[in-house]
């Protein structure tokens, strides 16, 4: 299954939830915010949104600037 | 004396805000925050890089300051909405600096995006805080759009020319019934100071701090200019003359002839 995250094509070998993906990644999912598909998700319901093909993540976070 | 700066539902000691873009060491913030006295501290949104983490900004900034996102990167309002609703759902507050920018030579503002931005930002509930161009009708707007605050620019982001734009900026100031915020081109103390005494709100600061050899010294370098300023313009400036007015008096002296 492929999907789009970050502007990038992501090949999963298996079915995973937000949460688990981000964690595979690892990224502590406390310090960042998540689109899918084009709306926020809010943290708590990460771990029940299991990624299907052609999904398009963002995943984003504060960094320095002005 | 009381004189707090008040934007959204913040009363704010400090006038000075402060950016946490271009350190070498992101670990010097929390010292060039507390130098600063800063309470305003911008910050940025961005896709992670899952390649080459970096560490959370987050953890260099104290939690009793205020956030300022902005929402560099946006090119029209579309996307500085968008950007606005992540950087809020981070649950840092509503704060946002709207930034909408598609010149990359001179970045400088869109104020027509960033009014349409702004009118529906503050509709949902953000504290916005625009970056403009020193233009009387634009932040005219802003202030019909429900803007907290508008931020005109002294000079171009990052040049740290000082106040190129002061006799717009001092028609801001005169015209407009919110809080002027110098933000971008301050590049000396003395450019903050001479802000504050013309009756800005504050300053925002980034790259004249951190380009500096001692950012943390100079960080505290605007913090003391942004006060003394300040005074000044409370105190009231005497006024200017063409020809001298002598400060002593003209009586009394040693080689008169007494009548």
């Amino acid at each position: 299954m492929t999907i789009v995250l970050n502007g990038k094509k992501e090949v999963l070998e298996q079915q995973k939830s937000i949460r688990d993906l981000l964690i595979s990644k690892n990224i502590d999912p406390n310090t960042v915010v998540v689109e899918y598909n084009g709306d926020i998700v809010k943290r708590e319901e990460w771990a029940n949104i299991f990624l299907n093909e052609d999904d398009v993540l963002e995943v984003v976070r504060f960094v320095g600037g002005g | 004396m009381c004189d707090k700066l008040v934007i959204g539902d913040k009363q704010l000691d400090s006038r000075l805000f402060v950016g946490t873009g271009k350190y070498s060491n992101d670990a010097l913030i929390p010292e060039i925050i507390e130098k600063s006295g800063a309470q305003v501290i911008t910050v940025a949104l961005r896709r992670i890089d899952f390649e080459s983490q970096t560490d959370n900004i987050l953890n260099y900034i104290p939690k009793h300051v205020q956030l300022l996102p902005n929402t560099s990167g946006a090119r029209n309002a579309k996307e500085a909405i968008r950007i606005a609703r992540l950087a809020r759902a981070a649950g840092c507050g509503n704060w946002i600096k709207i930034e909408v920018i598609s010149d990359n030579k001179y970045l400088l503002p869109d104020g027509v995006e960033t009014i349409k931005a702004t009118e529906v930002l503050a509709s949902e509930g953000f504290v916005v805080l625009p970056y403009i161009s020193p233009d009387l009708m634009i932040a005219k707007k802003l202030v019909e759009a429900g803007a907290a605050a508008v931020m005109p620019l002294g000079a171009p982001i990052g040049t740290n020319r000082g106040l190129k734009t002061k006799e717009l900026l001092r028609i801001l100031i005169d015209e407009i019934p919110l809080p002027v915020i110098v933000d971008a081109g301050i590049g000396k103390p003395s450019d903050a100071c001479e802000a504050m005494e013309m009756g800005a709100a504050a300053c925002l600061l980034n790259t004249a701090i951190a380009s500096a050899r001692d950012p943390v010294m100079m960080a505290a370098a605007f913090g003391e200019a942004i006060r003394a300023g300040r005074k000044a313009y409370l105190a009231g400036l005497g006024s200017t003359a063409k020809y001298a007015r002598a400060s002593s008096p003209l009586t009394g002296f040693l080689d008169e002839m007494a009548e």
